[in-house]
């Protein structure tokens, strides 16, 4: 701090903080000298608590990670259980899975852009955004009976069934949603003013991007591939025909394309799932660790004996550590397990992506204007949540 | 990916090489972390210019009694690595690798609030996540999970 400069508290109650950050800013003017991120506010021990839990109970613990992305959050944990146990699930509940990733990747995309939107003056997209998240979250309330925090997925597949009808929903909705993205395109894209907010505003290069660990749309906005659904395919993603969109020049303009072409691009993946579904089990029940049938438990009293000793005792899986990671709509979302093979994880260790992605506010914001880190906090589409765990 | 040139470059000074579900460790004497995460990152073939995540864990009845864990990403070649060094429980000190991923910024800070492990030529250790004058380190075992 010198006589000249101002420091000024963005955060943590402020709108555009998209949550409880606080941005300690170092002001001469309007020009951020110095920019310090202050976090933690919603830190509420997550890593600790699954140290006291059972491998099943940890599932709702991730629901609450990244509130925007549940069904990611889900998936990554489960898949990570399931290469401890050495579980091969079945096709079926693999493509299922998929469809609910995607559909969470398009629900969390359209909450940003109606939002990043809404941050830098433009009111309306948020309305427009909402309605089609709102048909999203309308299919997992059928799905799971939840909306924001299903705790759909189970080591070894599914919580239960999704019924023709609700794909049939789900299809439908993945065919209207390009017709949909097109009319956020018409209020935003060629629009001088969102061109002038966003344009050469945030720009971070590909090189600046791997050394500050960024990773999903913003590293993809710099130009470069990495997709994790690409180079390290998980859950029969090598099935789908997608493209990886990707962007030039790095800023957050950019990364509003990268975002929109992503949404279609997960369009695309849904259909392709429900078309080609295969019929099969949604779980696989004869797998260390997995659930027996619910209705089996009235007749079956081996069933019921495993059901009791699962969720009393909880799985006990060998002694070692695995690391697994998927690409959440933020980015690299892993989970690092250690098992001392007892029933309950030794470590849980959760790879945040927005927490990661946030590092990279300080080089974006340095030297620029206010306004414009405004729009560099809302383009790293950060959860708090996540990033305080 | 040929992860026997590191026992050719610091002999004895790596610990353990070992295979689980498919995933490569390595354990490091924690005195050569840095020149062993620079060598990883700079040599071809190798290529580790990505830091997915560094951690630590508390294994409280072991000796050594921390491990503070990184996992390596390439880029490049597509390829993993975990790297471990253990960690003292009376002098819980290790070498920051901040100088070879700046994006280990963050989560050595994390680490120390969480472990009480000091990273040594940190720009800047300080909490992260827990209030500047909380006492104790939450996430160590002997800490209880509520109630002190």
């Amino acid at each position: 701090m010198s006589a000249e400069t101002m420091a000024v508290n963005l955060g943590p109650q402020h709108p555009s903080t998209h949550g409880v950050l606080r941005v300690m800013l170092e002001l001469d003017g309007e020009i951020v000298v110095n920019a310090k991120p202050d976090i933690g506010f919603l830190h509420r021990g997550i890593e600790k608590l699954a140290e006291y839990r059972t491998y099943h109970q940890i599932i709702i613990l991730t629901d609450r990670l990244d509130y925007l992305a549940a069904m990611s959050n889900n998936l990554a944990y489960v898949l990570t259980v399931e290469k401890l146990l050495e579980i091969e699930i079945p096709k079926r509940a693999q493509y299922i899975r998929i469809i609910l990733a995607e559909l969470q990747r398009i629900a969390s995309h359209l909450f940003w852009l109606g939002t990043h939107a809404h941050d830098l003056g433009a009111m309306t997209p948020l309305f427009y955004t909402l309605r089609e998240r709102e048909t999203i979250m309308d299919i997992f309330d059928a799905v799971a009976g939840s909306r924001l925090t299903p705790g759909f997925m189970r080591i070894g597949g599914l919580a239960a069934e999704v019924d023709r009808e609700i794909l049939h929903r789900i299809d439908t909705f993945a065919r209207y949603l390009p017709d949909r993205i097109d009319e956020y395109e018409s209020l935003l894209t060629d629009n001088p003013i969102w061109k002038s907010r966003t344009q050469g505003v945030g720009i971070l290069t590909i090189d600046e991007c791997i050394e500050l660990g960024v990773s999903g749309p913003l590293l993809r906005a710099s130009g470069h591939g990495r997709d994790i659904r690409k180079t390290e395919p998980y859950s029969s993603y090598k099935d789908f025909d997608f493209n990886i969109p990707t962007g030039t020049r790095g800023d957050v303009y950019d990364r509003f394309l990268v975002r929109l072409a992503e949404m279609r691009e997960s369009a695309r993946i849904v259909q392709q799932a429900v078309q080609n579904l295969p019929d099969g089990p949604h779980i696989i029940r004869k797998a260390p660790g997995v659930l027996p049938d619910r209705d089996a438990l009235d007749t079956d009293i081996y069933a019921m004996i495993r059901h009791f000793h699962l969720i009393t005792e909880g799985v006990k899986p060998p002694i070692g550590e695995v690391y697994h990671c998927i690409e959440s709509p933020r980015g690299e979302l892993g989970f690092y397990l250690v098992s001392d093979g007892s029933s309950n994880p030794c470590r849980l260790r959760v790879r945040p992506p927005s927490f990661v992605n946030l590092q990279s506010l300080v080089k974006m914001v340095k030297g620029k204007i206010l306004s414009d880190a405004i729009a560099a906090i809302s383009t790293i589409d950060i959860v708090l949540a996540e990033v305080d765990r | 990916m040929d992860i026997d040139i590191l026992r050719k470059q610091f002999g004895n000074g790596i610990l353990d090489i070992s295979y689980f579900r498919g995933e490569c460790t390595v354990t490091v004497d924690k005195e050569i972390i840095v020149p062993v995460c620079r060598f990883l990152k700079e040599t071809e073939g190798l290529a580790f210019d990505f830091l997915s995540d560094c951690c630590g864990v508390d294994r409280l009845s072991d000796r050594p009694r921390f491990w503070v864990v990184y996992h390596l990403y390439s880029t490049a070649y597509n390829h993993r690595l975990r790297l471990k060094a253990a960690v003292n429980d009376d002098n819980p000190v290790i070498d920051s690798v901040v100088s070879v991923w700046p994006t280990a910024d963050w989560h050595e800070r994390e680490c120390f609030d969480m472990f009480g492990i000091t990273f040594s030529n940190h720009p800047d250790m300080r909490r992260i996540l827990m209030a500047h004058d909380f006492e104790g380190h939450p996430l160590r075992k002997d800490f209880p999970l509520e109630g002190r």
